[in-house]
């Protein structure tokens, strides 16, 4: 079953630390396609941390993990994910005439990916 | 126990102190590290003051032995290097450049100067940044400030659409939440912090209040709050439009006019989602609307160590701050048309050199496409996802750890840089340099070029 939700891209802690790392290291990687979802919303989905989800927008699709979030911490229906490459994958190129593409807010359907 | 043994390892090395370092790696660009460096090791083994990150861009920033340059994958000389990227810019009909964010002004200056003499385009991270902020200050204006002055003066501080304890944790510690100021005695005590976002992120805690509105409707609340403090009447359905109740707008506008110094720092949270330029003037109109009341400034919270230097160095030399085109053979600047996620999502470029940024990594899908298909230089002082898949690929020295130069804070104030130990990578500035002289010997003659 998949579910429409607001992805929101943004700079965590870790992923600061780890591009220092260097952007071609496994801990970069890893903690780019980490995704936070809100705890009633992983239940509802039958997602448990670190299965897998397929997260789709009008223009592409990524694959990434997902680990569960209080919901006074992220609201039911919101996904946290720290910037990288399949955040990029997500994110249409059109500016509105600005030179900045929608980085946040993006509407995409989840789905969970089975083992 | 013998002397020997009773020695410390450390005693053996060659230690060097570095005092009043800078941390480039945010733009709160720190000036206060203190740096213990092995130069045997050649690495940075303490980083006094710094935060978890600028001590992992400390520790992570040591030297390899990756080839300084690379032409199609394979090892050059820098020579070379500067030979086939200068071959490349000439030859293409619309080159252009972008990044810089992690490049010293004087890099900045290089690179502009580069795109002007062959009528190229320049853009830095700007424009995927505070960009439509940029185009908010050329609408509204920006009442603005130092730190300095924030830490010394501010009683209200507000955060909008960012995350501080993650993206930038001293901006709390250094500049404007805990620190004793001059009419601040007691630090924190003296501040009412107030952060707003979509989400309860890791500098929720900080805030006396966290105000959380719906994802998307920050524009609304801005726009409420505008009208609040000018005494206008705002509709009755605001809690349902946008999360945020009427009581609580009423109390932010209270504390608003009634501080003595009040700062609103806003975050991507406004520049990255719907609205845009809009959500930032939108802001930047409120600090304005505030100073009938008291002194309201509003800042950027800028995320790269350079790149309000960038803003700066593209400014004075173009007189506009990014997306800047030179075809004509004069600056024009259209954000939209000669910002690089456009020309390249529009196939509209045939060359491109990428300073200190890693757009094949952050850019939409349809621009890293288009990177894929044309000639690429890439100078950067680790290998990234833009790098691997550049034509010429340039590894250079690390700002404000190997080389000096100068840096922008988040507030304009330039800082100069104390390098902390020797790199045999060239700097950036010494590889656009080389650049810049072999462009100018192969325009001059008869390969003059002239403006489109």
């Amino acid at each position: 079953m998949a579910e429409t939700m607001i992805l929101i891209p943004g700079r965590s802690q870790s992923q600061g630390t780890s591009l220092n790392e260097g952007k071609l290291e496994d801990e970069y990687k890893k903690v780019t396609s980490t995704a936070e979802l809100n705890e009633n919303d992983m239940r509802r989905l039958k997602l448990k941390d670190g299965d897998k989800i397929k997260l789709k927008s009008e223009v592409g699709h990524t694959v990434v993990s997902c680990v569960a979030k209080k919901d006074e911490d992220l609201p039911s229906g919101m996904i946290f994910i720290p910037y990288g490459p399949p955040s990029s994958e997500l994110m249409s190129s059109d500016t509105a005439g600005s030179g900045m593409p929608l980085s946040k807010h993006m509407e995409v359907t989840v789905t969970k990916v089975k083992a | 126990m013998p002397e020997a043994a009773q020695k410390k390892p450390e005693e053996k090395k060659n230690i060097k102190i570095v005092k009043d370092a800078t941390c480039t790696f945010c733009g709160c660009v720190c000036d206060d590290m203190e740096l213990t460096v092995d130069l045997d090791e050649h690495r940075i083994t303490k980083a006094k003051r710094a935060c978890v990150l600028g001590r992992a861009w400390f520790y992570e920033h040591t030297l390899d032995d990756r080839p300084v340059v690379l032409i199609d994958g394979k090892e050059a000389t820098l020579e070379e290097g500067i030979e086939a990227s200068a071959k490349i810019l000439v030859d293409a009909k619309f080159p252009i450049t972008y990044g810089l964010s992690d490049s010293p002004c004087e890099a900045q200056r290089v690179a502009v100067e580069i795109m002007d003499i062959i009528n190229g385009n320049i853009d830095t991270t700007t424009s995927v940044c505070h960009g439509p902020s940029g185009m908010a200050f050329q609408g509204v204006g920006e009442s603005t400030a130092t730190l300095g002055e924030i830490k010394n003066r501010a009683d209200l501080v507000i955060y909008w659409g960012g995350n501080p304890a993650e993206s930038h944790p001293r901006h709390f510690t250094k500049y404007a939440v805990t620190p004793k100021g001059m009419y601040i005695p007691n630090g924190k005590k003296d501040r009412t912090v107030v952060l707003v976002d979509v989400r309860k992120t890791p500098s929720a805690p900080v805030a006396d209040i966290f105000v959380k509105l719906k994802p998307g409707k920050d524009f609304e609340v801005l726009w409420a709050l505008r009208a609040l403090v000018k005494g206008k009447k705002i509709n009755d359905n605001i809690e349902e439009e946008t999360g945020v109740s009427r009581d609580l707008l009423d109390d932010l506008v209270t504390r608003m006019k009634n501080a003595q110094y009040g700062v609103l720092f806003f975050g991507m949270g406004l520049t990255m989602t719907r609205g845009r330029h809009f959500n930032s003037g939108a802001l930047l109109s409120l600090a304005a609307d505030l100073n009938e009341y008291t002194h309201f400034v509003a800042k950027p919270v800028r995320g790269h160590g350079n790149v309000t230097g960038a803003d700066n160095v593209v400014s004075w030399q173009t007189g506009y701050p990014f997306g800047v085109n030179f075809n004509r053979g004069y600056p024009r600047f259209n954000p939209g048309e000669f910002t690089t996620t456009d020309l390249l999502s529009r196939g509209e470029t045939d060359a491109a050199m990428m300073i200190a940024s890693d757009p094949a990594s952050n850019f939409p899908k349809k621009a890293i496409e288009h990177m894929k298909k044309i000639p690429i230089i890439s100078l950067d002082a680790k290998d990234t996802v833009t790098s691997s898949i550049a034509k010429v690929r340039f590894a250079v020295a690390t700002y404000g750890i190997n080389t000096g130069g100068t840096v922008y804070r988040m507030d304009d104030v330039p800082i100069s840089l104390r390098p902390a130990f020797d790199s045999h990578y060239p700097s950036d500035y010494e590889v656009l340099s080389g650049i810049r002289n072999r462009v100018k010997e192969l325009l001059s003659g008869s390969k003059a070029r002239t403006a489109a």
